[in-house]
Order: structure tokens, then C-alpha cells, then sequence
């Protein structure tokens, strides 16, 4: 096959990826602008969904349609309990004693899931056919496309929900100045919450989209959560299309780094980047050099 | 001098008492496997499968009348860990036999501390490195991956094929595959045209296969442990991939076409007999302990016996048989394993010799396929 065929193959595969580090990278980047922290547990998130949805078709015979909204649901309702229960008694607590805590949160949850269920890896059902797309000589599944299409869906409507509703308005407001955000009258805790919940669910619901293809154990929260911490810091912690841009730039050089060099560097070239970044800029690829957090 | 004749007594009593009671009590042996952690699906199987068999053989009466005791300790697929629990085993529990651990890198991790204190170690792990070179006390179950790999060879001779891409998993069960299906090319006339990785927690591997799908290869042979292979299988049929897929004996058990379903079908492997064991040729000296394997394990834990449970089997069984031989020390146990011969497990027939403490030849592997989601032999 000639080289052409294969880069459009490597390409594709890569923005697939990178769509779901994508909305790892989002949930990140929602809770670090309302809180100043980075939760660790976003990971967890991810894993939720997918067990969970595994979890309520197995046990409670639900068909797909209705497990999805439902462990959607249920892995919100954790993150919302993770904020009531370990963050908000905390609230005046240093960020860094708040990042251990998430990363406490995080084994802990990973720990429960695998007492819960078990230590194996599943599959869960593709949502539609099996049969694999041909595109100019490349070729996708239709789960592909799903994943393209809810992370699209998602994203419109986490920027509908930032630049055009009261909510959203007060959570960028909480995160240019929570002391003034307080001051005219936005409960800043209330926001807090909201963040934890927005990103509980779009990571639950990125852990179950990709499922199909990639499969979910209960320890798949570890890389995925760090994929997208990468997608995140490349973005300079944007909860908009800088994080997603970064969360396909990763996927993509990921993808073309395991086919075109070799597959043992897959998962350096992410560190690698992350580091990079950190080292010479620290705002993020689009970020403007600023001396005050944003 | 008063004090120093009390003092002796004491001790010598003390020594008295304690051989008694060691000769009236039990006989230990130790169990390292990885219950929890990535190789679980090793280690949990296998520890399920040493209690059961230590039962059944208390139940039946013991060794020599005396009862065996099992102490078991989970290693978490840890090497660090693993030479603690070893240490602990020799040291505190005194076992004078240690079945695993569960993965060549612990394995390799706990050799010295079992050569160091003279206790036979009786790995389930693949790895060709573990009895070679031979180590005095060092004895092991799982069949060599190089056995594995010359069944896949043998196959692939028979077939005409000998253009091969191997794409294998980057950690020990990988990296040896890789060493041997590199190092039996040659002799079995096979050309490695691609060799590539993937690690162990990779979700996506249509990279490689994309670059292998642009080579010469004929076959392509995956090498590792689940859900990797799984998720090949299904990139494979993505992209459409005409080669005929060949994966190892590390996804033997029905795992893996659940992980893989439809992209299972038409996979081949070398296994151990116990997945196949109901169609198995009624002259095959094996099939009466893989029956009664299978029968037991479902009876217990509701599940099917895999052949990694079954190395666990072999190694109690073979401590057994070695105890009856040599008797109940780590010297007996030592020399009673060396000599056994013809010994029927599940992993395969066991012969064991000064030269050779894997005991086993490539007659430990049949080669599959999976149709219709379940195993046949391969034509």
C-alpha cells in the first residue's frame, strides 16, 4: 500500500483518539479553572462510564440506549459526592493538599471498581454495525464516527453553556476572580460543584464512547487520565477548542509516531510533549505569555 | 557452668520438640501468585486451583499421611514484592516448597533467593530464561514460549508460509516471545519481514498494522496476553487485513473471543490441551488429568479451568509426586523433581532431568482455531 493510504490511515486513527483525550482534557480543564486544582480523579470518570454501562446491561439486562444515560448519571452522582465529600470540607485547604486528595480519590475509586466488579478487561457493544468504512483507501468503523460526532455535540454545547447561559457566565466569572465572582453575588460553591459535575459526566460519557473499540477494565483511568492531562496543558488549561486542538494533536502524533517510527515510543511522545510544554510554555500552545493565572 | 548445661538442654530440647512436632505436623508449601494487579488473570486462576488440589489430595488422605498446608501470598504482578513474599515464605513459614509466581519477571526476581536458601521453586511463568541455564532448584510449568513458537513455526512450514510480521506486547512475556520467534526463524526457514510492539495498556493498534499491511509479511503473528491481542483482532478486521492471524498460547482461554468476538474468528493458536481437552484423541496420555481438571475447577468456581490454572495444578501435583519420592525436605523434593519422568499434567507430560528442569517438548502444544466462538483443532 503506498504511503499515502497509510498516513490517511495513521490520521484518522489519530483524530479518533484525540477526540476522546479531548474531552478528558475538558473535564481537566473545567474543574482547574473553577477550583485552581487539578483533579486526578478525572480519570476514574472515564473508567465509570464504561463499567458501569457494562455493569448496568450485565447485571440489570438494560439495552444500550438505556444503560448510557444511566451511567452517565451515576458516574455524575460520584463526582458530585467525590466534591461533597472530599473537596468542599477541605475548601480551605492549599491547592496542592486538594491534588493530593484527588489523587487519593482516585485509588480509591479505582480500588472500589475492581472489588465491585472484577480485575478483568471487557467489551462493551459497538453502538452500531461492526462493518468497517472504507474512506479513499483508509478505513473506519461506524464507532469512529460516533465518537467524532458526541465529542462535537459535546463540545458545541459546553461553549453554548459557558458563553450563553447565567451558569456558565458565573463559572468563567468564578474562574477570572473567585473573591469578586463571590462578591457580586455568584455562589462560588455552587460553581465548585458544577465543575465537578460537568466533568463527571463528560468523562463518563468519553469512557463509554470509547469503550467499544478500546475496551474498559477498571484500571483503564490511569493512562486515558493522563492522555488527557496532556490534551489539557497543551491547550494552556482551556476548557474550549485550544484543549481540543491539543487533544487531536496528541492523538495524531501519537498515531503517526507508533506508525511511522515505532510503536514503542507511543506513549514517550505524549510525555515528551507534556514536558515540552511545561518547560517552554507553560501558558499552553495558543496561551498568550501572562504573569497572573487565568 | 550451671547456666551454660541449663541453657543447652533447653536448646536441645527445644530442637527435640520442634523436629517432632515437624515430623507429626504438615508439610508447607508456599504459593506466590499475582491475585491482584495486571496479571491477575494468571495469578487468580492459579491460586484457586493450588487450594483446590491441596484439598483434594488432604481429603484423600495426604502425602504419606501427612497433610499438606498451603500458604499463599499475593505478589500483585510486583517483582519487588514478589522477593519479599518469597523471603517471608522461607523465613517465617518455613516452606520447604514454593509454587510461582506468576509472571517471568517475578520469577526472574525470586530465582537468586531460592537458589540462596536451597528451596525448590517451581515457577508458572513462560519464560525460556527461567531453567536456562539450569538452576539447581529452579523448576518450572508453564510450557517454554519457545515450544510455542516452533508449534506456530511447524504449522507455518507445513503451510508454505514464510514471510512473517510479529507484532508483540513490550513487557517480559513479550520480549521473550519476540527473542524466540526471531531467534527459530532461521531454523525453521522463516523470514521476519516486520517486527514491531505495542505496549501492554495500548487501546488503539491500526499503526502497526497499517505498516504491516504495506509489507511482504504472509502471516502475521501477535504476541501477548489480553486484552492487547483482542484489540488487534478487531483493529485487523477494521482495516480489512487479509493476513491469516496467529496470536499465543497467552490468549488461550475463552477471554479472549469474548474481548474479540467476531474478530476472533478464523485466529489460530498454539494452546495448552486443557481448552481442547473434550475433543481430544482418546489415546492421549494427558486427557484423563485435563478431564478431571476441568470437572473439578468447574465444580469449585463455577468457571472453565484455563491452562493457566492448570500449571498451578501441575506444580502441586508435581511436589507431591516428588515428596513420594524423595521425601518430605527441600533436598527430597529437589531430587524426587529431577528424577520424575513421564508425569502427565496438564500443561503436557513432564520429564525432568538434570539437563532439563522445563521437562516438557512441543507435544505440550496443539494448534487451534476458533470457529463459530469455540476451539478446534487446526488442520
Amino acid at each position: 500500500m503506498e504511503l499515502g493510504n497509510q498516513l490517511l490511515q495513521y490520521l484518522l486513527s489519530g483524530l479518533s483518539t484525540g477526540a476522546i483525550y479531548a474531552l478528558i482534557g475538558i473535564g481537566f480543564s473545567i474543574i482547574y479553572n473553577a477550583t485552581g486544582i487539578i483533579n486526578f480523579a478525572q480519570g476514574e470518570f472515564v473508567m465509570l462510564g464504561g463499567m458501569l454501562t457494562l455493569f448496568l446491561m450485565e447485571t440489570l439486562k438494560l439495552p444500550l440506549w438505556a444503560a448510557i444515560p444511566l451511567a452517565v448519571l451515576l458516574a455524575t452522582l460520584v463526582g458530585l459526592l467525590f466534591e461533597r465529600l472530599a473537596i468542599r470540607p477541605l475548601r480551605k485547604a492549599s491547592p496542592i493538599s486538594l491534588v493530593i486528595i484527588t489523587i487519593g480519590g482516585s485509588i480509591l475509586i479505582r480500588g472500589l471498581s475492581m472489588l465491585i466488579w472484577d480485575k478483568d478487561t471487557h467489551a462493551l457493544p459497538p453502538f452500531s454495525s461492526e462493518e468497517p468504512i472504507m474512506i479513499a483507501g483508509a478505513t473506519v468503523l461506524p464507532q469512529h464516527f460516533w465518537i467524532l460526532g458526541i465529542t462535537v455535540v459535546l463540545i458545541g454545547l459546553n461553549k453554548w453553556f459557558f458563553s450563553h447561559t447565567i451558569s456558565g457566565k458565573a463559572m468563567r466569572a468564578c474562574s477570572y476572580n473567585p473573591r469578586a465572582a463571590g462578591l457580586v453575588g455568584i455562589d462560588v460553591r455552587r460553581m465548585v460543584l458544577l465543575s465537578f459535575v460537568i466533568s463527571a459526566a463528560m468523562g463518563s460519557l468519553a469512557g463509554i464512547i470509547v469503550a467499544p473499540l478500546t475496551m474498559t477494565s477498571y484500571d483503564v483511568g490511569v493512562m486515558l487520565g493522563l492522555k488527557g492531562f496532556c490534551a489539557a496543558i497543551i491547550g494552556g488549561m482551556s476548557s474550549g477548542i485550544p484543549t481540543v486542538i491539543g487533544g487531536l494533536i496528541l492523538g495524531v502524533l501519537e498515531s503517526l509516531g507508533a506508525g511511522l517510527i515505532s510503536s514503542g515510543y507511543k506513549d514517550a511522545i505524549a510525555f515528551v510533549i507534556l514536558l515540552l510544554i511545561l518547560f517552554i510554555r507553560p501558558q499552553g500552545l495558543f496561551g498568550k505569555p501572562e504573569s497572573e493565572r487565568v | 557452668m550451671r547456666f551454660r548445661f541449663t541453657t543447652l538442654t533447653t536448646a536441645a530440647l527445644l530442637l527435640l520438640t520442634a523436629s517432632l512436632s515437624f515430623a507429626a505436623g504438615t508439610i508447607k508449601i508456599g504459593g506466590l501468585f499475582s491475585v491482584t494487579g495486571p496479571p491477575a488473570f494468571l495469578g487468580e486462576p492459579e491460586r484457586n486451583t493450588a487450594k483446590m488440589v491441596v484439598d483434594s489430595i488432604n481429603k484423600a488422605g495426604g502425602i504419606k499421611g501427612q497433610k499438606l498446608e498451603l500458604v499463599v501470598y499475593d505478589t500483585a504482578g510486583d517483582a519487588t514484592k514478589a522477593v519479599q513474599m518469597a523471603t517471608k515464605l522461607i523465613k517465617d513459614d518455613k516452606v520447604i516448597a514454593i509454587i510461582g509466581p506468576s509472571t517471568t519477571g517475578e520469577s526472574m526476581a525470586v530465582i537468586p533467593v531460592a537458589e540462596r536458601e536451597k528451596v525448590p521453586l517451581i515457577s508458572c511463568a513462560a519464560g525460556s530464561k527461567i531453567t536456562d541455564p539450569v538452576k539447581r532448584y529452579v523448576f518450572k510449568t508453564a510450557q517454554n514460549d519457545g515450544l510455542a513458537v516452533a508449534k506456530i513455526y511447524e504449522y507455518l512450514q507445513k503451510h508454505k508460509q514464510n514471510k512473517v510480521a510479529i507484532l508483540t506486547v513490550s513487557d517480559g512475556f513479550g520480549a521473550s516471545g519476540r527473542e524466540q520467534l526471531k531467534s527459530l526463524a532461521g531454523k525453521f526457514g522463516m523470514q521476519v519481514v516486520v517486527d514491531d510492539t505495542y505496549g501492554p495498556k495500548d487501546t488503539d493498534m491500526t499503526s502497526q498494522l497499517t505498516k504491516i499491511r504495506g509489507s511482504q509479511a504472509q502471516v502475521l503473528i501477535v504476541w501477548g496476553t489480553n486484552p492487547g491481542p483482542a484489540v488487534i483482532a478487531k483493529n485487523a478486521k477494521q482495516l480489512g487485513l487479509k493476513l491469516p492471524l496467529y496470536m499465543s498460547h497467552g490468549v488461550s482461554s475463552k477471554k479472549f473471543i469474548a474481548l474479540a468476538g467476531d474478530a476472533a474468528e478464523g485466529v489460530k493458536l498454539p494452546s495448552g490441551k486443557v481448552i481442547v481437552s473434550d475433543v481430544l484423541p482418546k489415546n492421549d496420555p494427558q486427557k484423563g488429568s485435563l478431564l478431571a481438571y476441568v470437572k473439578d475447577y468447574q465444580k469449585h468456581f463455577k468457571a472453565e479451568g484455563d491452562h493457566f490454572g492448570g500449571h498451578a495444578w501441575d506444580g502441586v501435583m508435581l511436589v507431591k509426586a516428588a515428596i513420594e519420592k524423595g521425601g518430605a525436605t527441600t533436598e527430597g523434593i529437589r531430587a524426587g523433581l529431577e528424577g520424575l519422568k513421564d508425569f502427565h499434567g496438564i500443561g503436557g507430560t513432564f520429564n525432568f532431568s538434570a539437563g532439563d528442569h522445563a521437562g516438557l517438548n512441543k507435544d505440550a502444544f496443539v494448534m487451534v482455531e476458533i470457529k463459530n466462538k469455540d476451539w478446534v483443532i487446526a488442520k
